[in-house]
């Protein structure tokens, strides 16, 4: 249900929707509760046909970087730090 | 986008096994509040990896399944209103009713159609300004934010033939009445991702803070799946638990707030029935009074009595971790998704089904 999916925004249309690819498929969709702008290029997650979110790729490369040694944990929590600090 | 295909990559993903089998937690159980992720677990096949000690648990994250038979009875009710055309998103039609489900209500000629969007809901009250069209509302936090569009667009433009019957619900109330009632252990929650992109990884700081239960919020993803119940193996095992955000790409710690902001001003708090956990205060969204217009429990005089789950269905302790779908007598005999009896068996992310589909198989 809370199923949501990767797109590529292609175009912005009147009325605040977007024209955007979904593994190949065209679909219009709304960017009525994104949370500030998209432009084409951008990824964005679809839920229900609304965007909900962009998708940050810098961010997503980060996180993969840290499973190559480190866990999560190690990457979010610093030794000898309080975590309910 | 590479960067995203490569969440499925088998070297990393045998890398973080290899560390969640070095771990000394003893007996932990981990469990999660998203019927997303009872899918994505079973058929990634992260179940089978998982050394014996770790027991993966279902919440109560599905949310069709979570729907009361008695708020079903209401949406039968309202379909069977005179020029009502009811519309809901498609897994809810198969789910037995008291009585009957919205499947065979449809199939008695009267007019039920799945939508995908609620944004197709408004397009068909466009298209027969004659009728009503009324939106069945379930879902959780995700889903929130398009029937709040609905409703904003359908005011802003308008449109007077359009309606909702809210019965979505908050995944927090859900899972405090389920740690609440202490029926089963809980020694770490994989946080719901897409829930958490709206209302924020930061809103379940509560679990480690107030329980002292580790919280990884997650993606769909093997990796971010291993990654999240590695993260919280290694917080039980250190006895430290905290808040780790495994889902950065998407989730940011206040969460949309445009999105929820969209949700609060159409909707308020409320009482809700939960299938398996009976009222839970102020866990249901219903539409403030300004925009009563738009509200299908008023604009439609709809009754329901006498509603009753199946005698021998037992989706509400599956939905709160207490029986696992096996251990119910009608799993795969007298309830199977062709001919299911309750709605963990018919929704796609529902624990019987999953069970069902990818566990049966192997056993």
């Amino acid at each position: 249900m809370c199923l949501a999916v990767p797109a590529k925004v292609l175009e912005l249309r009147d009325d605040n929707m977007a024209l955007v690819d979904i593994s190949g498929t065209q679909r219009e969709i709304s960017l009525m509760v994104l949370d500030g702008d998209a432009a084409p290029g951008d990824f964005v997650l679809i839920h229900v046909g609304y965007a909900i979110e962009k998708i940050d790729e810098e961010e997503a490369a980060r996180t993969l970087a840290t499973f190559e040694e480190l866990s999560m944990l190690d990457e979010q929590l610093p030794e000898g730090e309080d975590p309910l600090a | 986008m590479s960067v995203l295909h490569q969440f499925r990559d088998s070297t990393r993903a045998q890398a973080i096994i290899e560390r969640i089998r070095g771990r000394n937690t003893g007996d932990i159980s981990i469990m999660e509040f998203c019927g997303g992720h009872t899918v994505a677990i079973f058929r990634s096949g992260i179940r089978t990896v998982m050394p014996e000690h770790v027991h993966m648990l279902s919440g109560p994250g599905c949310p069709v399944c979570v729907t009361s038979n008695g708020d079903l009875d209401r949406a039968v009710a309202l379909a069977k209103t005179p020029g009502v055309i009811l519309t809901t998103y498609g897994d809810m039609l198969r789910v037995p009713g008291s009585r009957e489900s919205l499947m065979q209500v449809r199939a008695q000629g009267y007019q039920v159609e799945i939508v995908y969007s609620t944004l197709d809901a408004l397009k068909l009250a466009a298209a027969h300004p004659d009728r009503e069209v009324v939106f069945f509302a379930i879902g959780f936090e995700t889903t929130a934010p398009a029937a709040a569009a609905a409703v904003l667009q359908a005011q802003a433009k308008g449109v007077r033939n359009f309606s909702i019957c809210s019965v979505m619900k908050l995944t927090i109330p859900g899972a405090k009445a389920l740690l609440a009632m202490g029926e089963v252990k809980v020694d770490g929650v994989i946080g719901p991702g897409h829930v958490s992109s709206i209302i924020g990884s930061d809103a379940w700081r509560f679990l480690p803070e107030e329980y002292e239960i580790p919280v990884a919020i997650s993606g769909f993803e093997p990796l971010d799946l291993l990654a999240a119940t590695d993260a919280i193996m290694q917080m039980h095992e250190e006895k430290r638990p905290a808040l780790v955000n495994s889902y950065s790409r998407v989730v940011r710690p206040e969460g949309n707030r445009k999105a929820w902001g969209a949700v609060e001003r159409v909707f308020s708090l409320a009482e809700a029935s939960w299938r398996g956990f009976g009222s839970i205060p102020e866990s249901g969204l219903v539409l403030r009074e300004e925009f009563s217009d738009f509200n299908a429990d008023l604009r439609f005089d709809v009754t329901v009595e006498d509603s009753a789950e199946h005698p021998a269905c037992r989706c509400g302790e599956v939905l709160r971790g207490v029986l696992t779908p096996p251990e119910c007598s009608v799993f795969g005999t007298a309830c199977t998704p062709e001919s299911p009896l309750g709605p963990c068996m018919v929704s796609s992310e529902g624990s019987c089904a999953a069970y069902y589909h990818y566990q049966r198989q192997m056993a």
